[in-house]
């Protein structure tokens, strides 16, 4: 029987009077791809951060790896890798240095050290770099850099917060293609969310609709599309059948203001 | 128990060491930072001294400003440490290290010696100015060794004092206004240029509850007066100070991600 390594339950956020996650609850199987679609707003990233333990929940709770994220998040982070939507390693260490920080902040042995970021090296194709500063990169090889970081420690769930915003087609693509054969390599649950419903429907093994604090609906792409009773629907037709909305990528005007200054730092 | 205390020091280790390495890669900010209290003590000390008012212990007016001044320097380096701070939250990566099994304890000590080693750098540049000025210091092993300690501290009560102030405004333009509030007042309610006893009774009061005076008197012992007597007095308040104040920094700043 496959292992639910991510387990919500009745999980909930409010930030003042505004609800921004109500009552969530779903699973994720071990090894899964899994897809958090929606527009900004949705509550996507509340919901990452609370499973990763930047947030705490207003109520319910949820366990990845059979710890509880209220109650043993020290374990939690011990099990888990994260890539946030920002541009998160510093610019001004080196390539070396950036995933040498992160090995020792997530207790990788002294003496293993050297031998992983060597690995992780080779699998970012970022070998020719290792002595660069970050700040001279292109966009593409920082997100790779920021994925070789967060697996380092072979987490047992690597989170991504839409991992591909501002980067071209190729260094998407390529991103995807090391995520896969992470997943394939280290059998790493890979939990992202996107509002890139292209990106939904090539990759991953499960989608769930997130519209206002919710979960609209959960499957797969094809279980999705065949719920609309839609003849060649696509997951944008799944995604205005179960939201009631189309999908607006625009967001309000922090979300337009970091959307943008992401695309600017990553070139 | 034991286990929780070598992550920290190995973990304070390890983002003490990062914030040097970035220092190494870029070292013009040293430069750069260097030119305020030459300008204090060259053209300020330089100009006060003339004057003769302001009474000294026996000394001359720039012996008596230059703990004082590198003080004021290592002040102004630490307390923009919270601006880093907001500056690492707005970038992702304070959200990715929070993520880490790292105590929060940790990240505060590294950025406190980070803030040390950079304050160092500063009594360095200092010294070497003191020389060209003909400044008499006190150079012996004890003085130096006691220099090191009291900028490591001194530097790390001030950052941990920004990290709090980060946590608590967490925008950086907001940071920025209320750095300057909070370092001017510090500076001048302090015995940093003119001695306690002229102040009016009111700005005594403050003086001697404002933890620069104590670094400063400190630093003054060591480098001029030599009279070590009130050298553990100095001393214990800014340990107790800058312990307390990182607990209370590594239990404020997390929210600045929220």
């Amino acid at each position: 029987m496959d292992k639910m390594i991510i387990k919500v339950n009745n999980l909930s956020k409010n930030f003042g009077s505004i609800q921004a996650v109500k009552n969530i609850s779903f699973e994720v199987k071990q090894s899964e791809i899994f897809a958090f679609l929606g527009p900004n707003g949705a509550g996507k990233t509340t919901t990452i951060r609370m499973l990763i333990t930047l947030l705490s929940p207003a109520s319910g709770d949820a366990t990845i790896n059979g710890h509880s994220v209220i109650h043993q998040p020290a374990e939690v982070r011990k099990v888990i890798g994260y890539v946030p939507q920002m541009i998160s390693v510093d610019g001004s260490l080196t390539v070396r240095e950036n995933l040498m920080l992160m090995a020792h902040l997530y207790d990788v042995p002294y003496r293993e050290c050297d031998e992983r970021i060597k690995q992780i090296l080779e699998f970012i194709d970022l070998e020719k770099y290792a002595g660069s500063l970050v700040r001279t990169l292109s966009g593409g090889m920082i997100r790779k850099l920021e994925v070789g970081q967060a697996m380092l420690h072979h987490p047992d769930v690597l989170f991504l917060d839409e991992p591909t915003t501002g980067l071209d087609p190729i260094a998407k693509r390529h991103i995807w293609e090391h995520l896969v054969e992470l997943r394939d390599t280290f059998g790493t649950t890979i939990f992202f969310s996107t509002h890139n419903m292209e990106e939904a429907e090539d990759v991953c093994d499960k989608v769930a609709i997130m519209n206002a604090g919710e979960i609209a609906a959960i499957g797969t792409v094809a279980e999705l599309k065949e719920r609309t009773n839609k003849k060649d629907a696509t997951l944008e037709d799944a995604f205005i059948f179960f939201s009631g909305n189309e999908l607006q990528t625009n967001g309000n005007f922090h979300e337009i203001k970091r959307t943008r200054q992401i695309q600017h730092r990553l070139g | 128990m034991l286990n929780y205390l070598l992550q920290l020091i190995r973990k304070t280790w390890v983002m003490a060491e990062m914030e040097v390495r970035k220092l190494l890669h870029d070292p013009t900010e040293l430069i750069t930072r260097a030119i305020q209290p030459i300008l204090w003590l060259g053209i300020f000390g330089e100009a006060l001294s003339k004057i003769r008012a302001i009474p000294t212990e026996g000394f001359t007016y720039l012996q008596f400003i230059t703990p004082g001044i590198l003080t004021q320097s290592i002040t102004f380096v630490s307390i923009f440490y919270g601006l880093a701070i907001i500056w690492e939250r707005d970038m992702g990566l304070l959200q990715k290290i929070l993520v880490t099994p790292t105590p929060r304890l940790a990240l505060v000590w590294g950025k406190m010696i980070s803030a040390g080693v950079r304050g160092l750098s500063q009594a360095v540049i200092i010294y070497i100015f003191t020389l060209i000025l003909q400044i008499h210091l006190q150079i012996t092993l004890l003085s130096i060794l006691g220099v090191v300690f009291i900028t490591m501290l001194g530097a790390s009560f001030f950052t941990g004092l920004s990290m709090i102030i980060a946590s608590i405004v967490k925008t950086r333009e907001r940071f920025m206004g209320i750095g300057q509030i909070i370092t001017l007042p510090l500076f001048f309610a302090s015995n940093a240029i003119y001695p306690i006893s002229i102040m009016p009774s009111w700005l005594q009061a403050v003086a001697n509850i404002n933890p620069l005076t104590y670094m400063v008197d400190g630093l003054r012992v060591l480098l001029i007066t030599g009279n070590i007597s009130r050298l553990p007095f100095d001393i214990i308040i800014l340990v107790i100070a800058t312990f307390a104040i990182s607990f209370l920094s590594a239990y404020m700043y997390p929210k600045v991600v929220v």
